[in-house]
């Protein structure tokens, strides 16, 4: 190691050449989408920017961090996770119907905060008893996913505990919970669906049936994914064009530079244009499980693996639902939608992954 | 080998992490495919259809109304235009905005309580997406205020928009009538009709008078600008546009002059007057009184000014020319002689003797000549000039009810004239049938004593009576009355004369209708029921008075005109056709409580021939004649 280079090289020595090409990739797309969805307002623009901007650097600084300093985190951060979703449950702020916030100076989602605790947590919990895993420690493991995510259930915040139950599970998957169990969950499941179905409150149902019929409410809630299948479907092969899309010029699609920043791209690079991002996707994903597949630690694997997967999951719910087979939830497309802590949130996990990649050698020796 | 184990453990775990993370992949590729898919049914499969959604949403039809068409006078002047003048106009589409826009505009220009009102009442029979105004004619100065705060006025635009306006005001109101704001009853007649395509955009339609009647032509067809939109509903820009096209302007028979002269010729009488050319059926003026300030109805007409004019014991809003009936009276003198000697009942010689009455056999009941002590032995000539009751009794009494009705029927009587306007009433002929038909009654005889003068149920419009009276000035030609003498294209802006439209000719021998014709000129000499008002007149008038009875004289009463309050006192009627020789005119007038048609309806008849045929201008008009009877 030269000790004469600049500390800014060397903590770029961290940094995965690949991943970062592909997610600067995908931010410049982000970059032109958000300018043309916000009508080129340079408020948005310069927003993202700074966004980008600081959610690089948040990646670049975890990157630097070795693995087993980042395993520490996981119990102090998930244990205060929980104790604040249980503070919203008894204090919390009640926003268009549901208790998610919790007023500390300034409005703050806890279930954000579990979204990377609760994977770290697993994790350093699996990576501890590798050498002795049983079956009582799926239980544990099981226990500690549900903990947190009831909490966020009851809200109510299905979208979000779905997402968690998701990490979750990925994380339980990769540590290895039999197949039996899986598929006898699944079936369970599968068979439970109409008792989920009658807990589920009514704007949750509601946002279901939308999902199979769109044109029963076309004002209404419909009208989010009437306009954003109309905008994909008319972009057409190779769309309308960069600033061309009419759906989009015209404040015809909802939410356009955050959750629904698919329907623009579609509507104005096509189909071959989400072939390119799905395909962009895909690589980052293939990267994370190239990562996982090489990582020296049990830690390392599941997180990388983990959040690999997750990342995909939050590009099919969020695609799911802007082109029509999802119900819509609050779920922005990674490193495409506008907003500054979900961006930081998921380059902190790219970070986490280059962490992996990057620490082999020196955990090895 | 205590180490190995773990180290076995390890590869095995390795092993299906690694199978692990394969599911993962393909987990993912699942996913991956799914998302593809569903973009391959949307933007390859589907893309034709979601594109013409797309475009549906981007594109709207904003139609462009066109100009309506403009109402002459004979000589072209103008009777109903067009000006340009700025609206506020506010939308519905942000209804929480709304009341916070009106409290905004209110304290930047002023709003009466009367323009609030209407307003609130338009907004509440509108359509979500039309714009409703607020203000019409804004100043100069308001539109300025107005779009120098337009940004803190959401839903709220000011609009140039074609007004109409009257200049003729109340005296030609019932000739041009008015347009008002579109209604549901308007709006399901035009679907009804299919055209409520051709309505888009147009605010106002005909709702009396000729812009009802005409509003076909006077409308024109609208254009359609194909705007870009966004998802308010806001234009963003101009694609293309289909020109509307102008309605057809009208140019009437009608001399704006004449009709003010007759206007004016009735003082203070209310009543109506219609002048036709006896050729064409052409309507030279057509005055009903009082009449109203049309330009109040063009943006609805606040509630109070509406009740006024309703309520008002003069109905100025009932056009008395076509829709007032009236016992004829006397004036069915004419007609009544025609019949006679037409049917053969009478010879042009034969003699009456009036002693003063007419009864009927075997009844003592006396019918009443108007002069004491009667005509004494009269002929049809001397019957017609003195207007000689008791002969027309008789007369009456000898044809019968039968005969009178189906020849007082050629004359139109009884039937709607066709007049090129809606709402006109057809009257009433009696007949037996019609009795029977109505009150189940069988009729009696002295009823149709009394309908040898015009009295009892027969009742005629005033234009029925012009329209009869300009038959006997043509020598029995029926010409369907009409106010559109040509309708000019807006394209090529050529005059189309309109159809002078016959209906048929009386044959009457010319013998009869001379008789008939001098009765009626020297009804206007001296010794004739209406002399005075043809005196020193530079042409031949030939005339008729008559009296329609508002109230009933006893049985040994006299009608003493003095007596009676003015609302009681007898509508006079006239009516005339000059010049004798070759008439270029007919009139009928009534004037409603005027006592003796000689002394009021003929004077107002004279200032129309006066102006008509020799051009002269009335001086100071005087109404109150010193004619002894009808």
């Amino acid at each position: 190691m030269p000790r004469t280079s600049h500390w800014f090289l060397s903590g770029l020595r961290h940094v995965d050449g690949i991943l970062l090409t592909l997610v600067v990739l995908v931010l410049g797309i982000s970059l032109a989408v958000v300018t043309s969805a916000s009508g080129q307002s340079a408020a948005r623009i310069s927003g993202h920017l700074v966004n980008i901007g600081l959610a690089l650097g948040v990646m670049v600084m975890i990157a630097n961090v070795p693995p087993h300093l980042l395993s520490k985190v996981g119990p102090p951060l998930y244990v205060a996770g929980v104790v604040l979703l249980v503070g919203v449950a008894l204090f919390g702020e009640i926003r268009n119907g549901a208790r998610r916030w919790l007023n500390l100076g300034f409005a703050f989602q806890p279930s954000e905060l579990l979204k990377l605790a609760l994977p770290l947590m697993l994790a350093w919990y699996f990576h501890r008893n590798e050498a002795v895993l049983r079956a009582k420690h799926y239980l544990v493991g099981g226990a500690l996913l549900l903990v947190p995510f009831l909490l966020i259930l009851r809200q109510p915040d299905l979208g979000t505990a779905m997402m968690l139950g998701a990490s979750g599970f990925y994380l339980l998957f990769f540590a290895g919970l039999p197949w039996k169990v899986i598929l006898g969950g699944a079936t369970l499941g599968a068979a439970s669906l109409p008792v989920v179905w009658g807990l589920m409150h009514d704007y949750q149902q509601r946002r279901v049936l939308m999902l199979l019929d769109p044109s029963s409410d076309p004002l209404g809630a419909g009208y989010h994914i009437i306009q954003s299948t109309i905008a994909i479907g008319s972009g057409g092969l190779f769309g309308k064009g960069w600033m061309q899309g009419t759906q989009n010029q015209l404040d015809f699609i909802p939410e356009r530079t955050t959750d629904f920043i698919y329907a623009v791209f579609g509507e104005e690079f096509g189909y071959a244009g989400a072939i390119l991002l799905v395909g962009l996707y895909l690589a980052i994903v293939a990267r994370g499980l190239v990562i996982a597949a090489r990582a020296p630690t049990l830690f390392g694997r599941l997180m990388a693996a983990t959040l690999s997967l997750n990342l995909f999951t939050y590009v099919f719910v969020n695609m799911g639902m802007v082109s029509g087979i999802l119900p819509v939830v609050g779920v922005p497309l990674p490193l495409m939608s506008y907003g500054g802590t979900a961006l930081v949130t998921l380059l902190l996990g790219v970070g986490i992954l280059m962490s992996v990649a990057t620490h082999r050698q020196l955990n090895k020796s | 080998m205590l180490l190995a184990t773990p180290l076995k453990n390890l590869d095995r775990e390795l092993a299906r992490f690694h199978g692990r993370l394969k599911a993962g992949a393909a987990f993912v590729v699942v996913l991956a495919t799914a998302l593809l898919g569903r973009g391959f049914y949307l933007q390859i499969t589907q893309h034709e259809y979601y594109i013409q959604r797309a475009e549906n949403n981007r594109i709207s039809l904003v139609p462009v109304a066109p100009n309506r068409g403009l109402i002459l006078d004979r000589k072209d002047r103008i009777l109903a235009e067009n000006y340009s003048a700025y609206t506020l106009e506010l939308t519905r589409a942000q209804p929480r905005d709304l009341e916070a826009t009106l409290a905004e505009v209110s304290k930047l220009i002023q709003i009466t309580p009367g323009e609030l009102r209407s307003f609130r009442r338009l907004l509440a029979e509108s359509h979500e997406f039309e714009t409703v105004p607020l203000k019409s004619k804004l100043t100069d100065e308001e539109v300025a205020i107005l779009a120098a705060n337009h940004y803190r006025l959401p839903g709220a635009e000011v609009k140039a928009r074609l007004f109409r306006n009257y200049q003729a005001g109340s005296g030609m109101s019932h000739v041009v009538g008015f347009i008002g704001r579109i209604n549901d009853r308007d709006l399901k007649a035009l679907r009804e009709s299919g055209r409520e395509q051709n309505y888009r955009g147009t605010v106002h339609i005909g709702k009396t008078g000729l812009e009802q009647s005409y509003e076909t032509l006077l409308h024109g067809r609208t254009g359609f600008d194909q705007m870009e939109t966004d998802a308010s509903g806001r234009a963003v820009r101009a694609l293309s546009r289909i020109p509307p096209v102008a309605g057809k302007d009208l140019r009437l028979y009608l001399d704006r002059d004449l009709q003010a002269i007759a206007e004016q010729a009735f003082g203070d009488y209310t009543g109506g007057l219609v002048a036709l050319d006896p050729n064409t059926g052409g309507v030279l003026a057509l005055v009903s009184k009082p009449g109203f300030d049309p330009n109040l109805f063009i943006d609805g007409i606040d509630p109070e000014t509406w009740k006024a004019l309703n309520d008002s014991p003069e109905r100025p809003m009932v056009n008395r020319v076509l829709r007032g009936v009236y016992p004829p009276g006397s004036t069915i003198k004419p007609f009544m002689g025609l019949a006679g000697l037409e049917l053969g009942v009478r010879k042009p010689a034969d003699i009456t003797v009036d002693p003063g009455y007419f009864t009927l056999p075997n009844s003592s009941h006396q019918f009443r000549d108007w002069k004491h002590g009667g005509h004494g032995l009269v002929d049809m000539h001397r019957a017609i000039a003195q207007s000689c009751d008791t002969y027309f009794y008789k007369l009456a009494f000898d044809m019968g009810i039968d005969r009178m009705h189906d020849y007082l029927a050629k004359f139109g009587f009884g039937e709607k004239t066709g007049i090129d306007m809606e709402g006109e009433s057809p009257g009433l002929l009696p007949s037996r049938d019609w009795k029977q038909r109505r009150w189940k009654k069988e009729w009696y005889p002295g009823e149709t004593v009394i309908a040898g003068i015009g009295q009892g149920y027969h009742l005629t419009t005033p234009l029925q009576l012009a329209a009869a009276t300009a038959m006997i000035a043509n020598g029995g030609k029926r010409v369907e009355p009409r106010l559109v003498e040509a309708v000019r294209d807006p394209l090529t802006h050529v005059w189309q004369p309109q159809p002078v439209v016959v209906r048929g000719q009386l044959a009457i021998s010319p013998e009869n209708l001379a008789v008939i014709r001098q009765g009626m000129m020297d009804a206007m000499r001296p010794g004739g029921t209406a002399a005075a008002a043809a005196a020193g007149a530079p042409y031949t008038i030939a005339g008729k008075t008559g009296t329609a009875q508002v109230v009933g004289i006893k049985q040994g009463a006299r009608y003493d005109a003095g007596s009676l309050s003015r609302k009681n006192r007898d509508h006079a009627l006239f009516i005339a056709y000059a010049p004798a020789e070759n008439p270029t005119i007919a009139v009928a007038v009534m004037v409603e409580n005027g006592g003796h048609g000689g002394s009021t309806a003929a004077p107002i008849a004279r200032a129309v021939f006066d102006y008509y045929l020799t051009g002269k201008r009335p001086g100071n008009m005087k109404l109150e004649g010193n004619d002894a009877s009808d």
